[in-house]
């Protein structure tokens, strides 16, 4: 089975400098999102977009010690025309994601079942991006772009 | 005019860049000597063809000038930049006074169009010569139209976007009536940008403020889609989270559809028919009654 | 990362200090459940004022502290949630539906009395800090 994607537009763009956190304890899980929202502050991101970002990365860095038990989150600063942004990937070499369009589905139940909150994810980030096959590690790509005013 | 029997124009490869330079010199040098009637020639044709109506003729023939020298000027050094800052500084200046687009790309042309014909004046008895000033003439003269007009329509844009910011500000106002009330009119329309920003106002108010009611009145709003209906409903939620009971009010027949379509339980959203009957619900759920003034006085 | 609990009446209050990491929370709910069954408890509120990120496993596990919570005749309330991390809380889809939840600490007190769960200790007014 090939490794699937599920993108949205990811164009060329120039790159600040990049962050990384291991992730490997579930207190990782809560540095790297805060050290994200750090990078989405300088940024200049609003206090609402922090948040909302530090959300996503949390439900994607918790993936990552769910089911790979190891791996990696980056960030890296984006300028692309007359837009900022911040970029966000969270790699691992775990069993990947068997059927990942499936996996994006909004199956999200409220009860809290079990789910690998990508589809919350995606909901909060403007572009977002999964390539998974089985055995072959699970890759999220998500940016956020900075809401410019004018 | 006697028609030469004149080849056609050659393309002379030797004839580069150099030739092209002198032959620009020559016609800087023609439009500076002849600035002044040049000049008052195309503030005539821009009256004539009732343009800038906005400004007065002195206004015009000021601009003119600056215009023309920043014209004259793109043409000699071959560089642009210092005519885009003058031509978004000018329209800065100019779109507050209500001047269009039209108005500035008609008179860039106008400009154009007088200086040409100050050129076939002069070269009429020399077709080739004439030939080949045009040609280096004619890039250089629509680039610097295109640089004007792009520039105005840049800096239109900018004050647009500038203008809606300030509306929809302005319209989002959360307003306080009672002690932990708030209430929150809706007008118009809601676009994405602005419904996030009315929910966030919304929220930091009902912290600010204590409020244990919202009252959010969408009898102004026309019309939804579901990505906004999405969004009324997360507001109500987010409220909620807060500790505040939401009560929608104006809630239009064509609007609850939309709600309904999208999947919301319309049993659990309040709603009231109107703002005024909102308001009541409001107070009667915040323990407030209403008592007529006679009365009140006499228990003073 | 501890989670202190306050005992006020009838009432369980746990005050989240900072971040908490996913086994923190699971701490956080053997604590709250423990500590309602042992003190018969009739209400929790859990003040969530200082997190700055709810994502989908804290709302998992507060929905876990008020089921089980309600299963031993407790009611919880969950107090303080930001504006930033209400709006990203909708927006992931999270809801507390269900669960009742409220401005702070004095209105979650509020809402409690008003559900007649009583706050008044027969034996004493004072509250105990517990370490959870």
């Amino acid at each position: 089975m090939g490794a699937s994607t599920i993108g949205r537009g990811m164009g060329a763009s120039t790159v600040g400098d990049e962050l990384r956190c291991l992730i490997a304890a579930d207190t990782d899980v809560v540095q790297a999102r805060q050290a994200g929202r750090e990078l989405a502050a300088e940024v200049g991101f609003s206090a609402g977009d922090q948040t909302v970002i530090a959300a996503a990365i949390s439900e994607i860095a918790r993936n990552i010690l769910m089911y790979a038990k190891r791996g990696e989150v980056r960030f890296t600063t984006v300028i692309d025309g007359t837009r900022q942004g911040l970029v966000v990937v969270a790699e691992d070499d775990g069993p990947g994601i068997r059927d990942v369009s499936r996996a994006m589905q909004d199956g999200y139940s409220t009860s809290g079942g079990l789910g690998l909150g990508l589809p919350g994810a995606r909901r909060l980030m403007d572009e977002f991006e999964v390539v998974s096959a089985p055995g072959q590690g699970t890759r999220v790509t998500m940016r956020k772009w900075k809401r410019t005013n004018v | 005019m006697v028609k030469k029997d004149v080849p056609p124009p050659q393309q002379d490869p030797q004839a580069g860049t150099e030739s092209t330079q002198a032959l620009l010199r020559e016609l800087v040098a023609h439009l500076r000597q002849n600035r002044t009637q040049l000049r008052e020639e195309w503030a005539r044709r821009i009256t004539r063809a009732q343009l800038l109506t906005a400004m007065t003729e002195e206004e015009i023939f000021a601009e003119a000038t600056s215009v023309y020298d920043n014209y004259v000027e793109a043409l000699e050094t071959g560089t642009f930049e210092a005519l885009q800052a003058y031509a978004r500084n000018l329209s800065e200046r100019i779109i507050p006074r209500g001047v269009e687009t039209h108005e500035v790309v008609g008179i860039v042309l106008l400009l154009r169009d007088v200086l040409a014909r100050s050129l076939f004046a002069k070269y009429h008895e020399d077709f080739n010569k004439l030939n080949r000033i045009l040609d280096a003439y004619e890039p250089a003269a629509n680039r610097i139209a295109n640089t004007v007009a792009v520039g105005f329509v840049q800096e239109r844009e900018r004050i647009i976007r500038q203008q809606q910011e300030a509306i929809r500000e302005l319209s989002t106002p959360v307003l306080q009536v009672r002690e932990r009330l708030l209430i929150l009119p809706i007008i118009g329309v809601i676009d994405p940008q602005r419904n996030r920003q009315l929910t966030e106002q919304l929220l930091r108010a009902i912290r600010t403020n204590r409020a244990k009611v919202v009252v959010i009145d969408i009898t102004g709003v026309a019309a939804m889609d579901s990505n906004v209906a999405n969004q009324l409903v997360q507001t109500v939620e987010a409220s909620r989270l807060l500790g505040a009971t939401v009560i929608v009010t104006g809630l239009s027949p064509e609007i609850a559809q939309t709600l309904v379509t999208i999947g919301v339980d319309l049993s659990e959203m309040t709603t009231v028919g109107d703002l005024q009957g909102g308001i009541e619900e409001a107070e009667r759920l915040l323990g407030y009654k209403v008592i007529p003034y006679a009365e009140a006085t006499q228990q003073a | 990362m501890e989670v202190p609990i306050l005992k006020q009446g009838h009432y369980l209050i746990a005050s989240i200090q900072s971040a908490l990491s996913d086994a923190d929370l699971s701490k956080l709910r053997e604590a709250l459940i423990a500590r309602v069954g042992k003190f018969r408890a009739r209400g929790v509120i859990v003040d969530v004022t200082a997190l700055d990120v709810m994502d989908s496993f804290a709302v998992r596990t507060l929905r876990d502290i008020a089921h089980m919570a309600r299963l031993r005749g407790a009611e919880t309330v969950i107090v303080g949630i930001q504006p930033e991390v209400a709006f990203a809380m909708v927006q992931l889809g999270l809801t507390l539906k269900g669960i009742a939840t409220a401005l702070d600490l004095e209105e979650g007190l509020a809402f409690l009395d008003r559900q007649g769960h009583g706050r008044i200790d027969d034996r004493s007014g004072h509250g105990r800090i517990d370490r959870g």
